[in-house]
């Protein structure tokens, strides 16, 4: 992979999206050996609002740090899967929580859909962490670091206490990706 | 043994990179998008000695820096444009009055509260002539996660080395985002400190010009005595309106600045020795251009890129060079022309300058810049 690989994990402020994208990338530039780079936007809210956080992975020096076409989109609200699509790349994929995205936006790449948030909340126990069940439905799909190397990254992370919880979101959330791909 | 490595916000490398180089004194008050680097400095600097006081806002906080570095500290604070706004007053003093310190202003949308969270680029002039009166200025506009960390470093090289204030400015983008980063082991990069007084503390003078145009800054709270002052001043540091010194003085601390411009002035030069459409960019906005060169050469275009990484004083003679060299310069910013103007004025009509310009709080895209390649070329 010598090619750009652009991803964006979209949703609301305070559902931890830039703290995935954070993860992902240090998993591509710590453990891979990628060059990677992590870039955010958001409001100036602390809750709420559309946010967005860029990862760019790459064999080659990044220039640009932020998404020119994206190769890979997650929405975890409506208004980000409306505000944040348009540049999704033909082929590309999008995974959108299913109960809250009921709109899926048009165009030609796949979508996948999955309840995430309900997956933290209902089969992980925390609805916390629905961002590492979206980390870990993200890793399954793109491919682009390895599975391993995005588990270090998100125990890495999180206190010792909530070790456990976040490796069964990291895992619930790449087993998922892979059923619902299927 | 391996380098450290990790991976870190462009404003937790500058903060890294004040400590790196010795910064013991943080004093500030936070504000989007530079908060996480008083954040890391509140944290870090109690474990080493130093001392990080949370002012009751900007203008004392500049005071604060201001009080530390004359007591022989190397100080930090970091801001965002209405804070830097506040500053001015200090900034002013600590030019007058040749006092070492280090300014993060990480740029956002403005004027006044503007854009808090968005990018911008359009603090580069408040950098100069932000503060009133004549006045040398120095500004860093580093455009990697790296860079802020190393020029971080060079700031307070400069800041000590040339006894006056000098900036760092990031945009949003810079501040922001992520990048693996390599920490120098001690000792690798350059860390330069200020010089001490050769002579009894009866003798000394804090701005005796017989040491040069630096003269030797002693430390508040040892043998030393001095007065400061805002005014006009003598060499005893008394105020003075001698028209003469006055004169000779104001002249001298600009040329602190101006008979060492091959010390301070730095850049870059990508794919330029062909190039027949030259961009010029700083920050973030560099990044989005060097992609856009490499898609113009893809497309048989002869692009290049000048990139400013000091960007006060401005490199007069490089751009100068530039005009007469390149059919055309394209100089992409996110504010409405200051970069822009200042091409303009060293091209001195030798070339056309055409702007790109974003105040809408999204960055310039390399798409945006490529088009006006091809349109100019």
């Amino acid at each position: 992979m010598s090619q750009r690989y652009e991803i964006r994990f979209s949703g609301a402020g305070g559902q931890g999206l830039i703290l995935a994208g954070v993860i992902m990338a240090e998993a591509a530039s710590i453990y891979d050996g990628k060059q990677a780079v992590q870039s955010q936007s958001y409001g100036p809210e602390a809750r709420g609002g559309a946010s967005k956080s860029e990862v760019i992975v790459s064999d080659d020096f990044i220039d640009y740090p932020k998404a020119t076409v994206v190769d890979a989109l997650l929405a975890l609200t409506q208004e980000a899967a409306d505000k944040y699509s348009h540049d999704l790349k033909e082929g590309g994929v999008l995974l959108i929580d299913s109960d809250l995205v009921k709109n899926v936006p048009p165009g030609k790449f796949k979508t996948v859909a999955f309840p995430i948030i309900n997956t933290a909340k209902n089969e992980v126990g925390r609805e916390i962490v629905a961002n590492i069940v979206a980390l870990g439905a993200m890793v399954a799909l793109t491919g682009v670091v390895t599975k391993e190397s995005a588990e270090k990254a998100v125990l890495a992370r999180v206190p010792e206490a909530f070790l456990e919880l976040n490796k069964k979101a990291f895992n619930m959330g790449y087993d998922k990706a892979v059923a619902a791909k299927a | 043994m391996a380098k450290k490595v990790a991976f870190l916000q462009g404003n937790e490398a500058a903060a890294q990179g004040a400590l790196y180089a010795g910064c013991t004194f943080f004093g500030g008050y936070p504000i989007t998008p530079s908060t996480e680097v008083a954040e890391v400095m509140s944290n870090e600097l109690p474990k080493i000695g130093g001392k990080f006081i949370q002012m009751e806002d900007e203008i004392g906080a500049m005071a604060s820096v201001i009080g530390a570095s004359l007591t022989g500290a190397k100080v930090l604070t970091a801001t965002s444009g209405p804070g830097l706004s506040l500053k001015q007053e200090l900034i002013g003093y600590a030019c007058i009055a040749e006092t070492p310190c280090v300014i993060v202003n990480v740029m956002r949308g403005g004027p006044s509260t503007g854009m808090p969270t968005g990018p911008s680029q359009s603090d580069v002039m408040c950098a100069k002539w932000g503060t009133h009166g004549d006045h040398a200025a120095i500004c860093l506009t580093p455009a990697s996660v790296q860079e802020l960390f190393e020029e971080t470093v060079r700031a307070f090289n400069l800041a000590e080395k040339y006894r006056m204030p000098v900036m760092v400015m990031p945009d949003e983008i810079v501040a922001h985002m992520r990048e693996r980063i390599v920490f120098p082991e001690p000792g690798e990069l350059e860390v330069v400190n200020r010089t001490a007084p050769s002579v009894s503390p009866a003798e000394y003078k804090p701005y005796d010009t017989s040491f040069g145009d630096v003269p030797p800054l002693a430390a508040f709270g040892t043998e030393y005595r001095f007065h400061v002052t805002g005014l006009n001043k003598g060499q005893d540091g008394f105020p003075t309106t001698k028209a003469a010194w006055v004169q000779a003085e104001e002249e001298r601390q600009i040329r602190k600045v101006d008979a060492n411009l091959d010390d301070i002035v730095t850049f870059e030069e990508y794919e330029l020795a062909d190039a027949d459409v030259a961009i010029v960019a700083f920050g973030s906005t560099s990044r989005s251009a060097r992609f856009a060169v490499n898609e113009a050469r893809k497309q048989g275009i002869k692009a290049g890129l000048f990139r400013i990484k000091t960007f006060w004083p401005f490199p007069d003679k490089q751009i100068a060079a530039l005009a007469g060299k390149v059919k055309r310069i394209i100089t992409p910013e996110m504010n409405l022309g200051m970069c822009t103007g200042e091409v303009k004025r060293c091209a001195e009509g030798k070339t056309e300058v055409v702007g790109i310009f974003r105040v809408d709080g999204e960055p310039i895209n390399p798409g945006q810049i490529l088009e006006k390649i091809k349109e100019v070329k």
